[in-house]
């Protein structure tokens, strides 16, 4: 399951690395397009609106670069310092963001767990951010039935299924998110305490 | 004078050098006594009109430059010192800009220049009573500023923002020496913090400070000394403290200086205060004349309530440090009756942002508050700026910045539907900097159309050269709908894919653009030449990794000393380009920064051209070649 897991995200990181190029634009961006995540290659998406949807396979995208360009993008310094000062904690009452995932999404998205009191309420606002279905979560099944299975980092660095744990516990450890294709997910459900 | 000699007017004089008409003609017009026109000259402040007025002719010029206090030098390599001196002799104030902009980037390298000792060296002879230096992105060195400290008597004002190259050391000397100091503003400079002990060398004999901003300095200073510097200053008008200064230590500070017109506190959060909280908010109702407020540092709903009577009478409150929750920021600006300016940072506003926004909303309808500025994170994404939208319809500053530009996993923050959200509850929107991930022309179409009155549009598409995600076209379309939409455009960065045709509509319709960035952009030469030939009114064009070669370089040769400064890195431009262009107008400085590697490779890969009367840089380093 591990093994499985993390080839995903390495997947994920190193491909679009070796994707990149560095011509001036106004030279097309040739991409070839990709179909499956789970083959080793490289993948595309396109997006509609502001959700990442996987699995439409007509458009080309241009991956964004993970290389740093020297002063790019164009923050001061300064700026970045006080970005790292400033980020806010639970203590201290404000917003609670988590890095969320969704496999096959070139990009993050954030989530501040904070304005949500209820599992239902978190499922909701994933839907919605990723324009997926997720279902209901039973201690029994897990997440079976969805093709997305959402899964947390919790403070010890394990990767649990969202929904095992109650709410509070689930809030104070939860380290980011993730949602896993389900048939990847499998095996993750024996996990649950 | 003879007194029955009558008075010229200002305007036949202008007329008759308008005509080519001697101005001296006796026919004519008679004299403005020089007294007269100096005393009036002296008047104004605007150093554009000032420069309009020395061409008038050679009396005015005259006039003009015995009477000038204070000269502005936005690159201080197009003028030498000892020409500054030689035009103007009496002059008491200076404000210097050194780097290229792009220095805060790590596009230049150290030790590039602008060093300001030379400056203060030839001041130190022919301005020995300077009282005020404001300096930018400038190289500033501890011997400097003792330099400055023991050299001028009756020095006064100093102020550095993004400056580097000294520590906290240099402070002390200008503490120590500078015994006239009113106004110590310290600012985003890349400082050494050495230890708060600068502060403490403020002699006991030392009381005309006026204005001390230090919030930006991280190291503690001595309260004791603080406290008693600030007792002894009675003109202080203006106190920003930093961080370490803790409630109690702030209490005492206010006891000490109730005429205050501009306070930034320090931390707001304590575990216990001294004394009894009421004591404390009549220590800040007493500063009658307390019109701005900024700090508020982990402010709490505990303490915060000490300010709410001097509320009332704030005009401008910059909550960018504040940490609040929805109904402390309810409270605080329930009682803000006379407020006109806010801003605010939302890297530190609460969740439930939708609930913050709500009672701004309220707010602007019922008090007229005015949200002037926002900064935010785009970790508050579309929804948190739709709220914005909503809530702030005098909104005028807006700056999104990436939460996490530099993470490798990248991060979709706010994308086009939060900024058309915000242009259509925020028509009056004149100033926009927005980082994001995905763009469409569309979108940016609608937002020209709903905010016209931009005169700062500051769009960056974070990944390089990307299309309009949807039609996966080029995105000048985007940039065609602001500059025929925004007339009074005076800034714009350009960003995403883009070929020759954003040039050409810039050029053709940006008549009064007067700084244009532009990064991994255009398709060839004819792009920059677009700009070149239309922009009338530009003065710094800034470019890098785009396929401009020497043609481009070179249809500017009759723009570019009307111009302040050029920048092109990582373009197609060659050493021989640029010696062709140095060649034709001597009167430009055509300076290429050498690659690392030393690349023998006939390419310029860093080229900053700019006007200059002082010839070419005595001081370049090694990397710098002036051709």
């Amino acid at each position: 399951m591990d093994h499985q897991k993390r080839s995903t995200l390495d997947l994920f990181n190193t491909d679009l690395a070796t994707e990149l190029r560095l011509g001036l634009p106004g030279s097309t961006n040739d991409q070839p397009e990709i179909k499956s995540n789970l083959s080793g290659n490289k993948r595309t998406s396109s997006e509609s609106g502001s959700s990442i949807c996987t699995d439409e396979n007509d458009s080309t995208f241009s991956p964004p670069m993970k290389e740093q360009v020297v002063g790019w993008p164009p923050v001061r310094s300064y700026r970045k310092n006080i970005l790292q000062e400033k980020k806010p904690t639970c203590e201290t009452g404000s917003g609670m963001y988590v890095k969320v995932s969704m496999d096959g999404a070139p990009y993050l998205r954030k989530m501040d767990l904070k304005i949500y009191k209820s599992y239902e309420e978190l499922i909701e606002g994933l839907q919605e951010m990723f324009k997926c279905i997720i279902g209901l979560y039973s201690e029994k099944e897990g997440y079976n039935g969805s093709q997305h299975v959402p899964t947390y980092e919790d403070k010890d660095g394990d990767w649990m299924l969202v929904g095992d744990v109650p709410w509070n516990m689930f809030i104070s450890s939860c380290k980011r998110l993730r949602i896993m294709k389900s048939c990847e997910a499998t095996g993750l459900g024996t996990y649950c305490v | 004078m003879d007194p029955n000699l009558k008075k010229p007017k200002l305007v036949d004089r202008v007329d008759s050098v308008a005509t080519g008409g001697d101005p001296c003609e006796s026919t004519r017009v008679c004299r403005f006594p020089d007294d007269v026109l100096e005393r009036v000259l002296s008047l104004i402040d605007s150093h554009k009109d000032r420069s309009s007025v020395s061409l008038v002719c050679k009396e005015w010029y005259n006039a003009e430059r015995w009477s000038r206090r204070h000269v502005f030098i936005g690159n201080c390599y197009s003028v030498s010192p000892e020409i500054v001196a030689a035009r103007f002799p009496r002059i008491r104030s200076v404000t210097l800009k050194g780097k290229p902009r792009f220095s805060d980037f790590n596009l230049v390298p150290e030790d590039w220049g602008a060093d300001v000792h030379p400056w203060l060296c030839v001041f130190s002879t022919v301005y020995p009573f300077l009282e005020e230096l404001r300096l930018k992105r400038m190289a500033v060195s501890d011997e400097s500023l003792e330099f400055l400290a023991t050299n001028f008597k009756g020095f006064k004002a100093l102020s550095l923002l993004s400056c580097d190259g000294f520590s906290t050391d240099g402070l002390k000397a200008i503490a120590t020496h500078c015994k006239n100091l009113t106004e110590l503003d310290i600012q985003e400079n890349g400082i050494d913090d050495l230890g708060g002990h600068w502060l403490s060398c403020f002699p006991e004999s030392f009381t005309s400070l006026e204005i001390l901003n230090f919030a930006s300095l991280n190291s503690e200073v001595s309260f004791d000394a603080l406290e008693k510097l600030v007792s002894r200053c009675k003109s202080l008008r203006v106190l920003k403290v930093n961080r370490n200064i803790s409630l109690d230590q702030l209490q005492k500070l206010l006891l000490h200086c109730p005429l205050l017109t501009e306070l930034g506190t320090g931390t707001f959060m304590q575990e216990v205060i001294s004394g009894p909280v009421t004591e404390f908010k009549n220590m800040f109702s007493n500063c009658k004349n307390l019109v701005t407020l900024s700090g508020l540092w982990d402010a709490t709903p505990l303490y915060l309530p000490v300010i709410y009577t001097a509320c009332a009478r704030l005009t401008f409150l910059n909550l960018s440090y504040a940490t609040l929750r929805s109904d402390e920021l309810t409270n605080l600006l329930y009682h803000c009756k006379s407020l006109r300016r806010l801003w605010f940072d939302i890297y530190t506003l609460p969740s439930k942002c939708a609930l913050v926004f709500e009672i701004l909303e309220c707010k602007e309808k019922e008090k007229g508050i005015m949200v002037t500025l926002f900064k935010i994170s785009d970790e508050i994404g579309d929804k948190g700026l739709e709220a914005v939208g909503s809530c702030c319809p005098l909104l005028e500053e807006l700056r999104v910045f990436p939460a996490d530009p530099f993470d490798q996993e990248i991060f979709l923050g706010v994308t086009e539907s939060g900024f058309v959200s915000v242009s259509r509850g925020c028509p009056k929107l004149r100033y926009v900097l927005y980082f994001c991930r995905q763009m469409t022309n569309a979108a940016v179409a609608t937002i020209a159309q709903n905010c016209p009155d931009f005169t700062h549009f500051r769009l960056c598409i974070m990944n390089p050269g990307q299309p309009d995600y949807l039609t996966k076209e080029p995105m000048d379309e985007a940039f065609g709908s602001i500059v025929k939409a925004c007339t009074k455009l005076q800034r714009l960065a350009i960003s995403g894919l883009l070929t020759d045709r954003t040039f050409e509509y810039i050029g053709k319709y940006a008549k009064n653009l007067e700084t244009l960035s532009v990064a991994f952009a255009g398709s060839s030469d004819l792009g920059m030449e677009y700009v070149l030939k239309g922009c009338m009114k530009l003065k710094k064009l800034e470019i890098r990794d785009c396929p401009f070669g020497n043609a481009a370089l070179l249809s500017g040769l009759t723009k570019y000393e009307s111009m302040r400064s050029l920048w092109m890195s990582a373009c197609n431009v060659t050493m021989n380009g640029c010696q062709m262009l140095a060649k034709e107008r001597p009167r430009l400085n055509v300076e290429v920064m050498r690659d690392d590697e030393g690349n023998d490779d006939g390419q310029a890969h860093k080229v900053y051209v700019y006007r200059s009367v002082a010839g070419p840089r005595k001081d370049a380093p090694p990397f710098v070649l002036t051709l």
